[in-house]
């Protein structure tokens, strides 16, 4: 399992190639990349800064992990996240997950991500024409970290 | 007496102007609860922040945690805005 936060870019086939030639028992890889839009809320993002805190960042991101490995049954996970600024077409966020099988690495990885949204400390500003803002948090995001609560390994949602 | 570490970021540090302190809390400030509303009688910017008129998230060295947690001396505490990364 692995966390990194970085300001670089990533090379995401270069980082999807390592995991998936690490073990001969891996037979599927599932992987996110978010990247950053040129829209949000009606209006024309220019920059996107993210400011995150040190520490306690990777702390969390490694919590993370180490749930959807207890939850499932997964060879391997990445995470990294950028920090600083951004452009549109940037990448943000890369989440990889291997497994013997594919239905343990899809979940593992939407898992992450929905933990990620809520738990791990990033706060997000964009740059519009009418200046600088902060980034709202969005009520679908808790809940779609919820439907993970009383589930066992699948979404609330899907049953 | 305790003395700890307070932390701020995104729009809260912004707003108090602050992103790190050290604090000498007085006896009766034990809890999260009770260090918010420290913090709101510094003035109309804190108490803005700090009297539950908008989501402040609590972190003690480095764990999530809620406004009934107990302080130690020592301890790192962090307020931040809901989390939006990703």
């Amino acid at each position: 399992m692995t966390v990194r936060v970085q300001t670089e870019d990533f090379d995401v086939g270069a980082e999807l190639a390592a995991m998936r030639l690490a073990s001969k028992d891996i037979g599927a890889l599932v992987n996110f990349v978010g990247q950053v839009r040129d829209m949000n809320d009606g209006d024309v993002v220019s920059t996107l800064t993210l400011e995150h805190y040190p520490g306690m960042t990777e702390r969390s991101l490694e919590s993370i992990e180490v749930e959807a490995k207890s939850r499932w049954n997964i060879v391997d996970s990445l995470i990294i996240h950028r920090v600083g600024t951004l452009q549109p077409l940037d990448q943000i966020v890369l989440v990889a997950v291997t497994s013997a099988h594919r239905g343990e690495a899809f979940k593992a990885c939407e898992f992450i991500m929905d933990y990620l949204k809520t738990r791990a400390p990033f706060w997000k500003k964009e740059a519009t024409a009418d200046g600088e803002r902060w980034v709202e948090a969005k009520i679908s995001d808790d809940d779609a970290q919820g439907r993970w609560a009383n589930a066992i390994d699948k979404p609330v949602s899907d049953k | 007496m305790m003395n700890i570490k307070v932390l701020y970021f995104a729009r809260i540090k912004e707003s108090v102007n602050y992103s790190t302190e050290d604090i000498v809390l007085p006896a009766d400030v034990n809890t999260v609860v009770a260090l918010k509303t420290l913090l709101a009688e510094r003035g109309e910017v804190w108490a803005d922040l700090f009297s539950d008129k908008q989501v402040v998230r609590a972190a003690i060295n480095h764990e999530l945690v809620d406004d009934m947690m107990a302080l130690k001396d020592g301890d790192e505490v962090a307020f931040f805005p809901p989390v939006t990364g990703g």
